[in-house]
């Protein structure tokens, strides 16, 4: 058996540094978007500056080891932002760079709604309400075993009309499980429309902090403030942590900030070219 | 009750088990066989939603109170916390009833428990007609759901002596299992002695070569009981339990019908979908020529009401068993 590398995927907490890493999660969204023609490349744009700030200033990894058992777990719940995650784990080392060109292609490990068989995929989402249930275990597991490993499960805010999302609010709050962060995006969009449409979830970061939650609501784009909030869920004990993060669909290419309907993007050939300048001409 | 209908029973309390002709009984077999697997194994860990005693697990409870984690009236969050404490390298058991565990947690089944491949033991009471409280608590086409969704075991139990050995050996397996539940006062039929429990195993009982019973869960010590009064009648009937419904034990099924093409299913649960199912399909698969009478609840909710009422009125007794084989081998 061969031994995997044991070294750490290196965390910083200068906004600089996260703020060059979440352009280069967007290169790598649009990369993967632009030749597939469509996708989630909205989500994916728009969660871009969180996960920069989960997987390069808060996650305890190791990219050559990615089933390392004192890990920080990272659940995705919303397997539809697997474009955004396929990014940060190339990003990061954890699949390679050149894989990103194979996503949701028929036989690659990079679906369109992210599943546990590619590496560094914690759990299957998509099917919503099932990732906040699973971190529960997990950390309900981690912290039985002594082990202190953190858990972070990003849902969305489609997700808070969920009634399993709300099982498990209870549970987390019960057992006092302060190793464990929920990061709810409120992009504002869900199939059918906004949720203020659709199914009403505000105040929501009221709701988290009524079952018992250390709750925060920040700008998803203000890097400072994501790194804060993120050091204050580490340094807060006794609850679990919600962190409401308000996005932009499509954030740093204009043309999809833009769009009225920005749940599944199609993008004509010729477009993503003035996709790409958008989005250098914002960074 | 209509009125002026006979009074033969009245519906028992929710924890009543039907120990009606047991010769020998066991206290909590499933409670008291995890205590013994987790004193062997420290990765073993327990789970209910509100029915700790109502599904034994709280003897496990009462022992390991650290390794047990109570999780509310909330099925979802109860299978799916067992997903992610499998997920840390535990083998949790998580208890609840059937109807609540495969009606309002099925997705959570599917994709956290099977699609994931976690090493989760979903231990699910009052199967079919083992409660008197209605549909609501009847679990009744849980076999049909549970064996349909791939990567799942899906085991159903006869007595004491099997859901203890089984609980056992599920721990030892590495996968996601379905078990139905016996609780409480639970009929001892099977001498441990001599059977043993293993998945996807199905075991010959009793051999007979008119006529061969094909049985699970409850209805095996019925299927037995039926056996018994044919063989007054010098008519000789095999019993072949199927402990696991899935994996199916094919083999075992295939060898006994090529030899007794006479076969009455007998299941505690609907026959669309369960071992009747799973037998006629196997028959139709290995082209075998046998005639078939099904055992079992028929398309509907049940009434509440006693157990031996139930069983009389929906057609699960031992007579309802020979019956079918009488018919069976006078046409």
């Amino acid at each position: 058996m061969s031994q995997l590398s044991a070294e750490l995927l290196p965390l910083t907490r200068d906004p600089v540094a996260i703020r060059g890493r979440a352009l280069s999660l967007r290169r790598h969204v649009l990369r993967m978007a632009e030749i597939v023609g469509q996708g989630y490349v909205g989500q994916g744009l728009g969660i871009a500056d969180v996960l920069a700030v989960v997987y390069f200033a808060e996650l305890r990894t190791r990219p050559a080891d990615p089933g390392w058992s004192d890990r920080d777990r990272f659940l995705l719940s919303i397997g539809h932002y697997g474009i955004g995650l396929y990014a940060a784990l190339a990003e990061a080392g954890i699949i390679p760079l050149a894989e990103l060109d194979t996503y949701g292609a028929d036989g690659s490990r990079l679906e369109m709604s992210a599943p546990e068989t590619t590496p560094g995929v914690e759990i299957t989402g998509g099917s919503l309400g099932h990732g906040l249930t699973q971190a529960v275990g997990m950390a309900l597991g981690l912290r039985l075993q002594g082990r202190d490993a953190r858990v972070f499960n990003l849902l969305s805010d489609g997700e808070c009309q969920e009634g399993s999302t709300w099982e498990s609010a209870l549970a987390a709050s019960h057992y006092g499980l302060d190793r464990l962060t929920a990061i709810v995006d409120c992009n504002n969009q869900q199939a059918d429309g906004p949720p203020a449409r659709v199914m009403g979830i505000e105040p929501v970061a009221d709701k988290w902090a009524a079952f018992g939650w250390h709750t925060q609501r920040v700008d998803g784009h203000d890097i400072p403030a994501l790194l804060a909030a993120f050091a204050a869920a580490r340094t807060t004990p006794g609850r679990p942590h919600a962190i409401v993060v308000d996005t932009l669909m499509g954030r740093g290419v204009r043309a999809f900030e833009e769009r009225e309907k920005n749940h599944f993007i199609r993008v004509d050939a010729d477009d993503w070219a003035l996709a790409r300048d958008q989005l250098e001409a914002s960074s | 009750m209509k009125t002026g209908m006979p009074r033969t029973g009245v519906t028992g309390n929710i924890l009543t088990s039907d120990t009606s002709g047991a010769a020998a009984t066991e206290s909590a077999p499933f409670g008291h066989a995890l205590v013994r697997v987790a004193e062997a194994d420290a990765r073993v860990v327990g789970l209910t939603a509100d029915l700790g005693k109502y599904t034994d697990i709280h003897v496990f409870a009462e022992r390991f109170p650290e390794r047990f984690f109570q999780m509310g009236m909330a099925e979802q969050s109860l299978i799916g916390a067992a997903c992610g404490l499998a997920r840390t390298g535990l083998i949790p058991f998580a208890t609840t009833y059937c109807v609540f565990a495969t009606r309002r947690a099925y997705d959570f089944i599917a994709i956290g428990a099977a699609l994931g491949r976690a090493n989760v033991k979903i231990i699910a009471g009052l199967p079919g007609l083992t409660t008197g409280y209605g549909g609501t608590h009847q679990g009744i086409e849980d076999l049909a759901l549970m064996r349909s969704v791939p990567g799942l075991t899906v085991i159903d139990p006869c007595d004491a002596t099997e859901v203890a050995q089984a609980t056992a050996a599920i721990a030892r397996h590495d996968g996601p299992v379905y078990m139905r539940l016996l609780r409480g006062i639970v009929p001892k039929v099977l001498d441990p002695a001599t059977f043993s429990f293993e998945v996807g195993r199905a075991r010959l009982l009793r051999d007979g070569a008119d006529v061969a019973f094909v049985s699970t869960g409850i209805m095996t010590p019925r299927a037995l009981d039926a056996a018994r009064q044919l063989e007054a009648e010098n008519v000789r009937a095999a019993v072949l339990h199927v402990g696991t419904l899935k994996p199916f034990d094919r083999d075992a099924v295939a060898t006994l019908l090529a030899r007794v093409p006479h076969v009455v299913t007998a299941e505690n649960h609907v026959v669309t979908g369960g071992l009747a199912s799973a037998v006629a399909d196997m028959a139709v698969d290995e082209r075998l020529d046998i005639r078939l009478a099904r055992i079992g609840i028929p398309d509907c909710f049940c009434d509440s009401g006693s157990l031996p009422h139930l069983a009389e009125r929906y057609g699960l007794t031992p007579r309802h068993l020979a019956d079918a084989a009488r018919n069976l081998l006078r046409t």
